[in-house]
């Protein structure tokens, strides 16, 4: 043996647990495989390295990546992490844990996925949350296959333009194998439009429309009449929101949407080049037991205890197999943590602040960017940390521009505008050296 | 483990706050929504000091058990030791502030890593090339028979809707087939506990765009007739999905590539040594060979896949090198192999073969039962192990057998915890043969002992609201 500090064997332990199973070598437990299989080539990795030389690899690789000072959001924002999160999610009991299928050693984790659902719940408005999802457009694409399924007959979704295009592909994605057809909801002036709604709606064959609550022009949008239109013609309304966002603006409970979903990474998860984050589906009582993904539940023991456990699995992949509302099994639980402690921190004063640093910050840089005279506003209507521009300068030159200067923003968007965010951890002083740079382009 | 009952909600004092924000200094931009577009209340989220959410989560994470905790002996989910080192480098501040929407040229560092997972991968597995968007093994296999499904229609081979899954299968695999839009036909498993060739022949027509297969099974046996199964199936113009939920005893022996499979998934948190997390955050890359490579860019997911757990996964693959890669499916078979042959004289073991990483019982040999008095079940051996300071193994499957016991140890416990969980099973075996109540009542010694599940699911409460209405 060579020493390897995650094998624990001795020669001697292999020497002795061979002789129990009866086997002179370890190739012997290979046996029952055919000839020609067991591979005999050198496997093409790297040498073998000690733990500083990987800590040196990674340091080296991470180096390569200079560090930014983040301006864009376009569905993952740089907002603060509290020193907190990583200390308590890096809790080995927390982080190295399986699946709380045995309730009685994972009483932790079944009490924080408890809080994590009850969080989403009051953030959204909706009555039931579940476990999880692995993030913001697949947690869109389960509400699609979860509208279609409630409609039973019914077999098209609509998706407005004004959601973020990583939500539409994915969503889109997962409908092209379903077998669902997609179709698209205009958007006018910046916003999911009533009138295209409408008429799409028309066809009759509509199982459930998805909109967003904050677009991808950072515009929030004003749902009047769509909760009506769409129930009209007994469809699901589902919502797409910012977490974030949701501690201030209207809920989609308030809006009148039966499923609200989106990605939990504005809540205290860090960019980490997109992933893990968190997904997060919660909807009305009625579609509870069409709602996929774990969810837990509170019962008590024997002796009275208060304890909580997964329930309704039912619904569940190892339970009905090919009858599951979906195939999810690994979720984003310890993500799920991640938010709970971090809205915990924050309470609902500490996301409102969140939302009004985050406000000034984008409206001042929003005006000292028209200031400069490179852009011309596109569109008059409310917004809170995110919005677009149109450029008067080649949008390449800018990016590259910010970027030497160590800033990443101007996210050029699909259709010729760029996009600015302004989270709270961006200060004046930042800001006025955006606009300082733009001002020589 | 001391039982301890708050939730955060409970701990909330108006007034008090567990953060510190800055004015950022933007004056005269004070936030001015319009009413409607504003929610009427504030969420009801706790309002605690910073110290309070330390002792809560702390006090939480002490009535849970991880692999730092004690051994798993966890059938189907390689629960093997998660090294620190990963931890590390997946917290570095310069992997964590990347945006994921930023430009290539930006970050040479991580399309470097991505290069070298996918190389070294690709090396392990006999694969072409792998997509790291899946988050997590479901996840995969979705992708996966996307890429099938995408390769028969780039072909015009349109009426290729059917997927073939084993009896024995993990029950994701025909959830994710289901979700894929392809229909399910089952193949059975024969006496010796593998894919039925003969029940196989028949199912193969036009209709058929692939067989979805776990090898080593989900046994732990060796499809030993996976040439056949392989040639069969390419014959009739399906394609060869592999699960690699079970990946770990061929790392470093057996390339599914050089089996004849087409496409398959890598459980990261699984095979690669990145934590679970409680259930997540996991990973699912999905490997193809030469002629799927167009179809690997299918978008299943928002950016770049986890990135966090695919650097824990590339530095753990860098500490095995080409080197220790030899032993780990060995090794895995070995402790699995050591298990079943010091029990199955107490535990029944339906099938006499050697095994690969995992293996399963049919319950035990002898239950207790007498005189009208009822045996210990598979449940209660599960539950018993907890009160011992183990985690149960996977039980009630697969479903092959009525009281399975799914055992599997992984390469990283040493003998001697092998040997203690065996000496604890076999006490087990004659506690339930003396007296089964002693089964029948445990756990005895956890936070809480068998919560009433029926209750839980007849009358749900699943937010903190529920409970104050009840």
């Amino acid at each position: 043996m060579a020493a390897f500090p995650y094998f624990p064997q001795t020669d001697g332990d292999i020497r002795q647990m061979l002789d129990r199973i009866g086997v002179k070598s370890l190739d012997d437990l290979y046996s029952d495989v055919p000839d020609g299989f067991l591979y005999k080539g050198e496997y093409d990795l790297p040498d073998a390295m000690s733990e500083q030389q990987v800590r040196d690899f990674f340091e080296g690789m991470a180096a390569r990546n200079p560090h930014l000072t983040v301006f864009a959001g376009a569905g993952a924002y740089d907002h603060y992490t509290p020193a907190v999160i990583p200390y308590i999610t890096q809790r080995s009991e927390f982080l190295t844990a399986y699946t709380p299928y045995q309730c009685e050693i994972s009483q932790g984790t079944l009490r924080y996925i408890f809080e994590y659902q009850s969080m989403i719940c009051t953030l959204t408005g909706m009555d039931v949350s579940n476990a999880s999802m692995y993030d913001g457009p697949t947690a869109a694409a389960e509400a699609m296959r979860m509208a279609v399924s409630c409609a039973k007959k019914k077999n098209t979704v609509l998706l407005s333009d004004t959601l973020f295009p990583h939500v539409r592909n994915v969503v889109g994605t997962y409908a092209r194998y379903y077998g669902v057809k997609i179709e698209m909801i205009d958007q006018k002036d910046g916003q999911t439009s009533l009138e295209s709604l409408k008429a799409l709606m028309e066809g009759g064959d509509v199982a459930g429309v998805i909109v967003p609550s904050v677009n991808r022009f950072g515009i929030v949008e004003d749902l009047t009449g769509f909760g009506e239109t769409v129930h009209a013609a007994k469809a699901l309304f589902v919502q797409y929101c910012d977490p974030s966002a949701l501690a201030v603006v209207k809920t989609p409970a308030e809006w009148g949407a039966d499923v609200a979903v989106g990605d939990g990474q504005p809540l205290g998860i860090p960019l980490c080049y997109g992933g893990p984050y968190v997904g997060f589906m919660a909807c009305r009582k009625d579609y509870m037991r069409k709602l996929p993904g774990r969810i837990v539940g509170e019962t008590r023991d024997a002796a009275g205890r208060r304890s909580f456990v997964l329930t309704l699995q039912a619904r569940e992949q190892h339970i009905r197999r090919e009858k599951a509302t979906s195939n999810i099994c690994s979720n984003e639980s310890l993500m799920a943590l991640w938010v709970t402690v971090y809205l915990s921190l924050m309470g609902s004063q500490g996301m409102r602040k969140v939302n009004e640093e985050s406000y000034k910050g984008a409206h001042y840089l929003c005006d000292a960017l028209l200031a400069t005279g490179k852009f011309q506003k596109v569109f008059d209507a409310p917004f809170l940390k995110e919005f677009v521009l149109k450029p008067l300068v080649p949008v390449e030159q800018l990016q590259r521009k910010l970027y030497d200067a160590g800033i990443f923003g101007a996210l050029e968007t699909e259709d010729g505008f760029v996009s600015f965010c302004v989270t709270e951890k961006r200060t004046k002083a930042e800001i006025d050296r955006l606009v300082g740079i733009i001002k020589e382009c | 483990m001391r039982y301890y009952d708050k939730l955060v909600f409970e701990l909330s004092k108006s007034g008090r706050t567990g953060y510190s924000l800055a004015d950022n200094g933007c004056k005269g931009y004070e936030m001015n929504l319009p009413a409607a577009l504003e929610r009427a209340e504030a969420p009801m989220l706790p309002e605690v000091s910073e110290v309070d959410v330390v002792r809560h989560y702390t006090n939480l994470s002490q009535m849970n058990f991880g692999v730092d905790t004690g051994f798993y002996p966890l059938g189907s989910c390689t629960m093997k030791y998660n090294p620190k080192i990963n931890e590390e480098i997946a917290s570095m501040p310069a992997f964590l502030g990347l945006h994921p929407l930023q430009a290539e040229y930006t970050v040479p560092g991580v399309k470097e890593i991505y290069e070298g997972i996918d190389r070294s991968l690709a090396a392990i597995t006999g694969m072409e090339h792998f997509t790291f968007k899946p988050c997590a093994g479901a996840h995969g296999e979705l992708t996966g028979l996307m890429i099938i499904r995408e390769y028969h229609i780039s072909r015009g081979d349109l009426k290729r809707t059917r997927i073939i899954v084993p009896d024995s299968a993990h029950g994701t695999n025909p959830a994710s087939a289901a979700v894929c839009g392809l229909e399910i036909v089952e193949v059975k498993s024969n006496a010796d506990g593998l894919v039925d060739v003969n029940d196989l022949k028949p199912l193969l027509d036009d209709t058929i765009a692939g067989i979805m297969m776990t090898n080593p099974n989900t046994l732990g046996l060796f499809e030993k007739d996976i040439r056949e199964i392989a040639d069969l199936v390419h014959a009739a113009g399906g394609l060869l999905y592999y699960d690699g939920a079970n990946m770990n005893p061929l790392i470093g022996t057996v390339r599914p590539g050089d089996m004849g499979f087409d496409v398959m998934h890598l459980n990261l948190h699984k095979s690669f040594s990145t934590p679970h997390g409680g259930g997540g955050p996991g990973s699912g890359p999905v490997g193809v060979c030469h002629k799927l490579v167009p179809f690997l860019g299918v978008n299943v997911s928002g950016f770049h896949g986890n990135f966090g757990v695919i650097l824990r996964a590339y530095a753990y693959i860098l500490m095995l090198g080409r080197q220790n890669v030899r032993l780990c499916g060995k090794l895995a078979a070995l402790g699995a192999n050591y298990i079943k042959e010091s029990l199955k004289d107490v535990y029944k073991l339906p099938i006499e073969s050697v095994c690969k990483h995992e293996f399963v019982f049919d319950g035990l040999v002898n239950d207790g039962a007498r005189d009208g008095k009822e045996g210990a079940t598979t449940l209660d051996v599960a539950k018993r192990l907890l009160d011992y300071g183990y985690h149960a193994p996977t039980i009630y499957f697969p479903l092959l057998f009525h009281q399975a016991i799914m055992i599997e140890p992984t390469e990283t416990e040493s003998k001697e915890t092998l040997d203690e969980f065996i000496e604890v099973m076999r006490r087990i075996a004659a506690e339930a043969a003396e007296n089964p109540d002693i089964l029948h009542g445990a756990p005895h010694n956890t936070p809480i002992g068998r919560p009433d599940e029926t209750a839980a699911a007849r009358n749900p409460i699943l937010k903190i609201q529920d409970e104050c209405a009840c």
